[in-house]
């Protein structure tokens, strides 16, 4: 085994790579720090998962108890979106994460091969459809509020199938708002993520051999999107 | 640093990813199609089918899961069991509850609201819960 | 002292270095700024023990209240509000500001990379932020008790919760912030577990305490993301009626339990395990013998672990659960057992035919054993449906949780602490006060609870601030006891720091420990290690043949 990798000063000459300016002094060499980020990310993103799987189970157990009116609520979402029975903003804002999470990819891919431009082109399209995916919420989200379809005591929809003051409505759309909503701030904390990496990456900060930032928050992307593709189904589709 | 980078850069590619993305939209035109037949219960089963075949293209390829350290891959996988885990011991809960609400709730027999929804323990004390045949949650 | 220590030194042989991480900078920034995992785990040394402090005085209060039926206090009438208040502050404050972040925060912090030859933890930052993280929950945690008041108990049970005034939100928000601080501090302990061994070292040569930190971990990891959407759930329920907990407005209350002891149920795991892991050192270093089933007890660690997260259910046997699930949840309980037993075991066996020393964290650790014991076969009593319908919200459960919670992981927590204090401060504490008050804790806890298991087997609730004529004789016993608790935690605390103001004497291995943390001096230098220390036997290696290298 070897025994001198790790003394503190002596880093930088072992093995065949140059001093990284990012390397951290307890990590013996560049690789063992990426893939100790790496772990840690891997273990957020499943703090993440438990986060989101608390409301997912909630909803059920809701479902659970409210079916019916957790199904009219449902018929109720999908006409309001589009007039029809179409979820169209749902799998409009999905087909848009998807390709969001692409071009996140591609970035990644960029970082990795030195190829800057590109690796800034990317990110700047991934910021864009993340916008676009705010802007379609938000143009449902108003929906909602006109109707007084709201969470808990504010619910005050008035016509006549999902009437005030019967259990069950009120809740499902306390869901909803509260798991899109949850979804809504990480996008937007994405926004913010994507944005710093964006500056440092015209910078310069970011090569072949250090782009542990645009791998991390790669993955942190991917998993809002991943959520996503359950929320979908679930308020879009299933009744 | 040479064996660090060829072990990141040459795994995955623009065309895997773009392939994977296709997929993924593929699947997600499936996911709506499906949705407007009506395969009763399945169609839960169904529509969650196909958004854990989505999440696992996302993970494995997307996410380099496939090329990855297997720890990653374990860490994720644990999220979702234990995640089950919680699932499936509150629905043997509640599933297998005889008193899913208290029999003197209105909304117990029928659906529709009754005056006093907002406080129903206001027209009748509670009683003691009993298995009784006719506590049946509504379907 | 002849054995023996990899890395080219003995024991004692080094001249103390002039430079450790206690000296080498100075100044309140220099430490309220710093990274060093040493620094760090002093810090939330000195923070947690301030939190115990807090709550032992109110757990003081509620003994005194309960001196006589007539729940007085130092002559003063005590309010039932009042008193609602007293128990939540200690069961709230020991919970979730004391004994989950007090051993994972400061003695792991400390050893924990030392044990695995480390230079630090993972992410030396995320380190940091967690403490923050703890000082601002805590904060927050005393604003809510000066703004108003909390009296709902620690487990924040709705409709109560939800309805009762006071600041509830404020608490709530408080222990969500407490979660992050945990989340951070465990996932920066799995990923230094996983990456920063030294070189040599695989999972099966890593010291039993890393392998019982490692598990907290999981769970830390694992189970307080849900505590923390839970507490969301119940501060939107309190401000926005959105009917999921609150049966009034549509919500199911045995839900929020099911959400609650999710994570509960595995945070006393959480609680209970770095107590296990301390002892698994304790126990072959004072016993100067090789670690009897290492690798059950590894296991043990790990299945304990995993355990937790299938038998929350127990906590709602006459919660209104289905039967289908309280027997479910009652078999997979009685599985706990199996772990727990497989650790004492094996503990005593490493004592059989070792050689024993009686040095104050050995009776720590001796106690452990004896309370652990109790408080482990007093849980099958309660694991048990129909035994458990009679003895549901009495004196004990009160009793038992006191043994696991306080007379196992404060006692390892204690013992751990006078353990590795020369490492800590390079400062050997005084052993014969430290024997006095290590006898007087076993005595004052077990005044302080064993008859409180008698009068809950007789029916005395637990949560009420009056009780029958008939319980007075024990209840004042046990009020006696908490005073010996106090005693004995005092006198503690004055030797400890007492041994703070005479110059550096600890030699570098003190009690003939094998394991990495007693290679390097004490204190230890700011990079832990002058050499990179490499593994050169398996831990808990005292045969004699290990000499000779």
């Amino acid at each position: 085994m070897s025994t001198t990798t790790t003394d503190v000063h002596s880093h930088g000459e072992h093995g065949d790579h140059e001093h990284n300016p990012y390397h951290q002094h307890h990590f013996a060499t560049m690789e063992q720090q990426f893939d100790t980020s790496k772990l840690g990310m891997w273990l957020f993103l499943a703090t993440e998962i438990l986060l989101f799987g608390g409301l997912f189970v909630g909803f059920g157990l809701m479902q659970h108890r409210y079916p019916r009116e957790f199904i009219e609520a449902h018929e109720h979402l999908k006409q309001l979106v589009a007039g029809q029975l179409f979820p169209l903003y749902g799998a409009l804002n999905t087909m848009v994460l998807l390709v969001s999470s692409w071009t996140m990819v591609m970035g990644v891919n960029a970082a990795q091969t030195d190829q800057k431009k590109k690796l800034v082109r990317y990110l700047v399209i991934t910021i864009l459809l993340a916008c676009v995916f705010l802007v379609v919420k938000y143009v449902e989200y108003s929906h909602k509020f006109n109707d007084h379809l709201l969470p808990g005591m504010f619910y005050g929809h008035q016509s006549e199938d999902l009437i005030k003051g019967t259990h069950g409505y009120a809740t499902f759309f306390a869901f909803y708002f509260m798991m899109t909503g949850l979804h809504g701030i990480h996008v937007l904390v994405g926004i913010g993520l994507l944005s710093w990496l964006v500056m440092r990456a015209r910078r310069g900060d970011f090569t072949s051999s250090y782009y542990t930032p645009v791998d991390l928050v790669g993955l942190y992307w991917h998993i809002v999107d991943v959520i996503w593709i359950y929320l979908f189904p679930l308020y879009y589709l299933i009744s | 640093m040479s064996s660090h980078t060829e072990s990141h850069t040459h795994h995955g590619g623009p065309k895997i990813y773009t392939a994977n993305l296709l997929a993924l939209l593929f699947l997600t035109v499936i996911t709506v199609a499906a949705a407007s037949f009506n395969f009763g219960s399945a169609n839960v089963v169904i529509a969650l089918a196909i958004a854990t075949v989505k999440a696992t293209l996302v993970g494995l390829f997307f996410m380099h899961l496939i090329w990855d350290k297997p720890v990653n891959a374990i860490i994720a996988i644990a999220g979702f069991l234990f995640l089950g885990i919680f699932l499936m011991f509150d629905f043997i809960d509640v599933g297998s509850r005889v008193n899913l609400q208290p029999r003197n709730m209105p909304n117990m027999e029928n659906a529709t609201p009754a005056p006093d929804t907002m406080n129903p323990l206001k027209t009748a004390p509670p009683k003691p819960l009993e298995p009784a045949p006719a506590a049946e949650e509504h379907k | 002292m002849e054995r023996a220590v990899t890395g080219g030194a003995r024991i004692g042989d080094r001249p103390r270095p002039k430079k450790n991480y206690l000296n080498e900078t100075k100044g309140f920034w220099s430490w309220a700024s710093t990274v060093d995992h040493k620094r760090i785990g002093i810090m939330y040394l000195v923070a947690t023990l301030t939190a115990f402090l807090l709550g032992g005085i109110f757990a003081l209060l509620v003994r005194l209240t309960l001196l006589t039926p007539q729940h007085t206090l130092f002559g003063l009438q005590v309010t039932a509000e009042t008193y609602n208040r007293f128990f939540t502050l200690h069961g709230a404050i020991m919970v979730f500001l004391f004994i989950i972040p007090s051993i994972p925060g400061s003695l792991t912090n400390f050893v924990l990379p030392l044990m695995i030859g480390a230079k630090d933890v993972a992410f030396p930052r995320l380190n940091l932020a967690s403490f923050y993280l703890w000082i601002v929950g805590a904060v927050m945690a005393v604003a809510s008790m000066v703004i108003g008041a909390v009296d709902t108990g620690w487990t924040f049970y709705t409709p109560y919760s939800t309805t009762t005034s006071g600041t509830v939100t404020l608490m709530t928000a408080a222990v969500f912030v407490l979660g992050f601080s945990s989340i951070f501090t465990g996932l920066n302990f799995i990923a230094t577990v996983h990456k920063l061994r030294a070189p040599g070292m695989g999972w099966f040569d890593m010291p039993l305490f890393v392998w019982g930190m490692y598990s907290t971990a999981v769970i830390q990891v694992l189970a307080t993301p849900v505590l923390g959407i839970t507490l969301v759930l119940l501060m939107l329920e309190r401000v926005f009626q959105i009917g999921i907990f609150d049966s009034r407005i549509g919500g199911d209350p045995v839900l929020f339990q099911h959400f609650f002891w999710f994570y509960s149920h595995p945070a006393v795991y959480i609680m209970i395990l770095p107590g296990l892991a301390i002892i698994s050192e304790l126990i072959p270093t004072f016993s100067r013998k090789t670690m009897f089933g290492y690798r059950a007890i590894a296991y043990s660690s790990v299945s304990l672990a995993l355990l937790s997260f299938i038998v929350w259910g127990h906590h709602m046997f006459v919660a209104g659960q289905s039967q289908l699930a309280t027997v479910i949840f009652s078999a997979l309980t009685f599985l706990v057992a199996i772990p727990s037993g497989v650790k004492v075991f094996n503990w005593l066996s490493t004592m059989y035919m070792g050689n024993i020393s009686l040095e104050t964290p050995m009776l720590y650790a001796i106690s452990f054993l004896m309370l652990f014991a109790i408080g482990g076969l007093t849980g099958i009593f309660l694991g048990t449906l129909s035994t458990d319908v009679h003895l549901t919200d009495t004196y004990f459960v009160v009793a038992h949780f006191h043994y696991v919670m306080m007379g196992s992981t404060v006692t390892a927590f204690i013992g751990g602490l006078h353990y590795w204090w020369p490492k800590m401060t390079g400062r050997m504490p005084s052993e014969k006060w430290g024997r006095v008050a290590a006898i007087l804790w076993f005595i004052g806890f077990n005044a302080t609870f064993l008859p409180q298991f008698i009068l809950g087997s007789r029916g005395m609730p637990r949560r009420y601030y009056n009780y029958l004529d008939q319980f007075q004789p024990l209840h004042a016993f046990s009020t006696v006891g908490s005073w010996i608790i106090g005693l004995s935690l005092f006198i503690s605390l004055g030797y400890l720091l007492a041994s703070l103001r005479k110059p550096a004497d600890a030699p570098d291995n003190p009690w003939g420990g094998t394991t990495m943390e007693w290679q390097t001096s004490s204190p230890p230098i700011t990079h832990n290690f002058e050499d990179t220390p490499v593994l050169e036997h398996e831990p808990y290696d005292y045969r004699p043949k290990a000499v000779t290298h």
